[in-house]
């Protein structure tokens, strides 16, 4: 407020230094207790005591003592447990008397240092004085005065087209850097990617992780597979197609089961197969309460009914676990009738289209 | 050429002459060497102006140096790893000593922190180290914002050096999640699954920037290598860089120190550096680097073996990133269900938005707090004496209500586990945590505004009338009294010498009129400053005293 009441004369600077800084709604009272400066110096013992000080520098050198025998310990300790191949007893015994003797060694020099600080060294409180931290309206003006020179002779922001111009091409120039980091990736549309899987008509359903195809006669009522498609292995990115395809098979008492029109045919006398890629952001959904037929997130506890085409009944995931048809091959094991008809895993923007 | 050699002799002279009151080899050693740098750098400037610079001296400005020191001792042992970790995700067979994996498929990453592990002596030491130094520095900075909060150790002129702290914090979390992920375990690598799933919930370019991040489809073979790049190239970098522009402000605006009789706004009352400040903040960073030491020998931290290698379909029970990722992965948790739409066949994630935008919020007020708080008060001038939170409740409170949501959000991140060792339903914790997300700060606030006053006006009553001396007296009348014993002036200096306060009057500017900021600012101030108790003057002092 009084910087603005203060007329147009002098320049920016003094006008600004010059100005009481204001307090805002700070209370300024002249009736405020008054600062009582200083109290008495209050000695150590140690001050005062010079046994107590002899004390107190061979506690010092103790510590010290002990920081190089704990480094020595240390060397002793690398060469004296060795890590023998296959002994877990070994790396434990290591790791804990090694890391035990340079534990020592530090510790010793940091509480001798400390302890040489606080005791012996002088304890009196020592007093600097504050300047504030804008600089001398001396410094201020000359280092405003260079600014000023230096837009002067350049004509900075009196040459607007060639300043202008250079801000143009500064903000350009960043900006077509961007187009490099489009091989970060492949050529490929990740949209794409994402919608299929390595599920397709007549896929076979094998076992995660051995990859042995299973039978539907080997799926007993309440039980559960970790599934994922047999050609996974064979295929030139496994970890990225498994991100996708992985899959629980579980088969209940088809009168469990609450099945929808269009899905009728998906299921194989109650074994249904859902993809184990959570819905909401994409941890497997592993864990399979089998009395209640829910699977659950262990991530962000997502519950998902299988009972109800695992819709969700609990957690911050919005869909249900895309379902994958299945059938039986002529040899009687597990297929899939075709692809997921949804992408699987978590949402994205173009999931719909 | 014999200008300076002259000069040179001047000065070396000079300073034996100085120390002629004890000379002996070693010294005149040192005075050479001191002169041999001195004619080189002119160094003698930089110690004549930082040797007895003054340190001020409190239990909590411990914890921004923790916070330091731990950083050093992630530099060094992490450059140890770096001599034998592999970012890569190629494709292995481990065939390391550790029987119960041989012969598991694995990438190089993960099968050469596991020979770190178990066939580098000390490797294991050095893995622990880091961990828990990362686990240490991330606390510390974290307690070192809260202590610097609440004592508005925030305000002019260091609300720059807060805002260059808040980004050490970011990048502090970012330096972690980046390291937590390279051992490519089974743990790390459902973490950058939760950050894949989230990256590809932001709408438009989610997708894309997922599929670039990972190189291809998740997880992709390039992750491991990007973040080992940004993990001890980049982020190191900038960290490096903003503790040296932390520091250098430091020592630009002084430390700030607690009231205390003889300390002014106008002095600094401490220790030297040279020599207390200096053996106690050496020794102290030697203590730090111990204590990580031991801790690191005897806990095991982040046991990967027991995870195995990272492959997409199993995952263990009661997952949990480190704890300072836990906020974020709360909020995930606490959001309700169903959240999701779609436009014109666009899908927009509001499970995902909401958690990013709330937490985006949360980290931005934390980040802009001293220019609010600046703005209210109105208060233009500098800010060397610390506030204890009671002399400013609702900065105090509000602190709490911030502390409190973000603990809410910690717990979250624990929901299944709370429910297991509690017996409870992970429903029930939820829908519990989901009410306290938004109960809990508003009572937080409450609870710690009524503390603040109250114990506010516990030190006024201690100032005006002294305290209870436990002696009982009877006056000739029969009556009983207990004398009230009187404080010194320095005791009760500590007690009455803080900053005031009082709610803005709004008033018209010179135009004639009360502009909206005006009036926004009118309201914030008594929102601020309406409850208030006033520190004890002189003349209530001395009215106190006629009384008795």
């Amino acid at each position: 407020m009084a910087q603005a009441d203060g007329a147009e004369t002098g320049t920016a600077v003094e006008r600004h230094e010059h100005a009481p800084r204001a307090a805002g709604v700070a209370v300024v009272s002249d009736d405020r207790v008054q600062n009582p400066g200083f109290p008495p110096y209050r000695p150590r013992v140690s001050d005062i005591d010079p046994v107590k000080e002899r004390q107190n520098e061979r506690r010092v050198f103790w510590l010290f003592l002990a920081s190089m025998i704990g480094s020595v310990f240390a060397v002793v300790a690398y060469i004296v447990f060795p890590i023998h191949e296959g002994d877990m007893d070994s790396v434990r015994l290591n790791n804990l008397f090694l890391g035990l003797g340079f534990a020592l060694g530090l510790l010793g020099i940091g509480f001798g240092a400390v302890h040489w600080s606080k005791s012996l060294m002088d304890g009196h409180d020592l007093v600097e004085q504050r300047h504030e931290t804008r600089g001398k309206p001396e410094t201020v003006a000359r280092a405003s005065e260079i600014f000023t020179l230096g837009n002067k002779e350049s004509g900075f922001t009196r040459r607007k087209l060639i300043r202008n111009g250079l801000l143009g091409a500064l903000v350009l120039a960043p900006l077509s850097a961007i187009v490099i980091f489009r091989d970060f990736a492949p050529a490929e549309d990740p949209v794409k990617l994402l919608k299929h899987t390595l599920w397709e008509k007549g896929t076979r359903l094998a076992r995660d992780p051995n990859g042995i195809p299973i039978k539907a006669s080997d799926v007993t009522i309440g039980s559960v597979f970790h599934v994922i498609p047999e050609n996974l292995h064979e295929s030139d990115h496994p970890l990225e197609e498994k991100a996708k395809a992985a899959v629980l098979l579980m088969r209940l008492d088809p009168a469990d089961l609450h099945v929808s029109e269009e899905r009728k045919d998906w299921n194989f006398r109650g074994i249904v197969a859902y993809s184990k890629i959570c819905t909401h952001v994409g941890c497997p959904v592993a864990l399979y309460e089998q009395q209640t037929h829910h699977l659950l997130c262990p991530c962000h506890q997502s519950q998902f009914d299988i009972t109800r085409e695992a819709e969700v009944i609990f957690g911050p995931a919005k869909r249900p676990l895309p379902q994958l048809p299945i059938t039986v091959d002529e040899e009687g094991y597990l297929v899939a009738q075709s692809d997921f008809h949804e992408p699987v895993g978590p949402s994205f923007w173009e999931r719909s289209l | 050429m014999t200008v300076t050699a002259t000069t040179t002799e001047t000065t070396a002279s000079e300073a034996t002459a100085e120390t002629q009151v004890e000379p002996g080899k070693g010294m005149r050693f040192v005075n050479w060497g001191a002169n041999y740098i001195e004619d080189r750098t002119s160094l003698s400037g930089f110690v004549k102006e930082l040797g007895r610079k003054i340190f001020p001296d409190h239990w909590s400005f411990m914890l921004g140096e923790v916070a330091l020191y731990s950083f050093v001792v992630i530099l060094l042992s992490g450059t140890f790893l770096t001599f034998f970790f592999q970012a890569s995700m190629t494709h292995v067979v481990y065939d390391g000593s550790y029987a119960p994996l041989k012969g598991v498929g694995m990438s190089a990453a993960m099968a050469s922190t596991l020979d770190i592990s178990f066939d580098v002596r000390g490797g294991l030491l050095m893995r622990q180290v880091h961990h828990w130094a990362a686990l240490l520095f991330v606390a510390s900075v974290g307690l070192h914002m809260l202590r610097v909060f609440f004592t508005g150790a925030f305000r002019k002129p260091r609300e720059l050096n807060w805002v260059v702290g808040f980004v050490l914090f970011v990048l502090a979390m970012g330096e972690g999640f980046t390291g937590y992920s390279l051992p490519d375990d089974l743990l790390s690598g459902n973490g950058l699954r939760i950050i894949d799933g989230m990256v590809k919930g932001i709408p438009i370019i989610g997708t894309w920037i997922s599929y670039l991040l990972f190189g291809g489809e998740f997880p992709g073979e390039a992750i491991v290598g990007r973040l080992y790049t940004l993990h001890i190239l980049l982020l190191p970098a900038l960290v490096v860089a903003a503790i040296g522009v932390h520091l250098i402000l430091m020592i630009v605006n002084k430390h700030t120190q607690f009231a205390g009789p003889g300390r002014t706004q106008g002095n600094v009352v401490g220790v030297p550096i040279m020599p207390v400040f200096a053996a106690k903040a050496g020794g102290f960073f030697f203590i730090v680097f111990g204590v990580i030491m031991l801790v690191a020998s005897l806990v095991t931290i982040n046991p990967i073996w027991n995870y195995g290698p990272y492959d997409p379909s199993p995952i263990s029970a009661g997952t949990q990133p480190d704890w300072y990722i836990g906020f974020a992965d709360g909020m995930l948790r606490l959001i309700p269900p169903h959240l999701e739409t779609e436009l014109w066949g666009f899908t927009i994630t509001w499970y995902i938005l909401i958690p990013i935008a709330v937490l985006g919020l949360f980290i931005v007020l934390v980040a802009i707090y001293p220019f609010v708080e600046a703005w209210i008060t109105g208060d233009k001038r500098e800010h060397h004496i610390a506030d204890r939170p009671r002399n400013a409740p609702t900065r105090t409170a509000i602190g709490a209500a911030g502390v409190t949501f973000y603990a809410v959000m910690w717990a979250a991140a624990s929901s299944d586990l709370i429910a297991t060792h509690f017996r409870l339903s992970v429903e029930g914790v939820t829908h519990f945590l989901q009410a306290a997300l938004i109960l809990g700060p508003i009572i937080a606030y409450l609870v710690a505004k009524r503390v603040c006053l109250a114990l506010q006006k516990k030190d006024r009553e201690i100032a005006l009338h002294g305290f209870e001396s436990g002696r009982i007296v009877r006056l000739p009348g029969g009556e009983y009294i207990e004398v009230h014993e009187r404080l010194s002036d320095y005791d009760r200096w500590r007690l009455v010498s803080y900053e005031d306060y009082a709610p803005l009057m709004v008033r018209p500017n010179a135009k004639g009129r009360i502009t909206t900021g005006t009036k926004i600012r009118g309201v914030l101030s008594r929102w601020f400053f309406e409850d208030r108790i006033a520190p004890v003057t002189r003349s209530e002092i001395e009215a106190a005293h006629h009384d008795h």
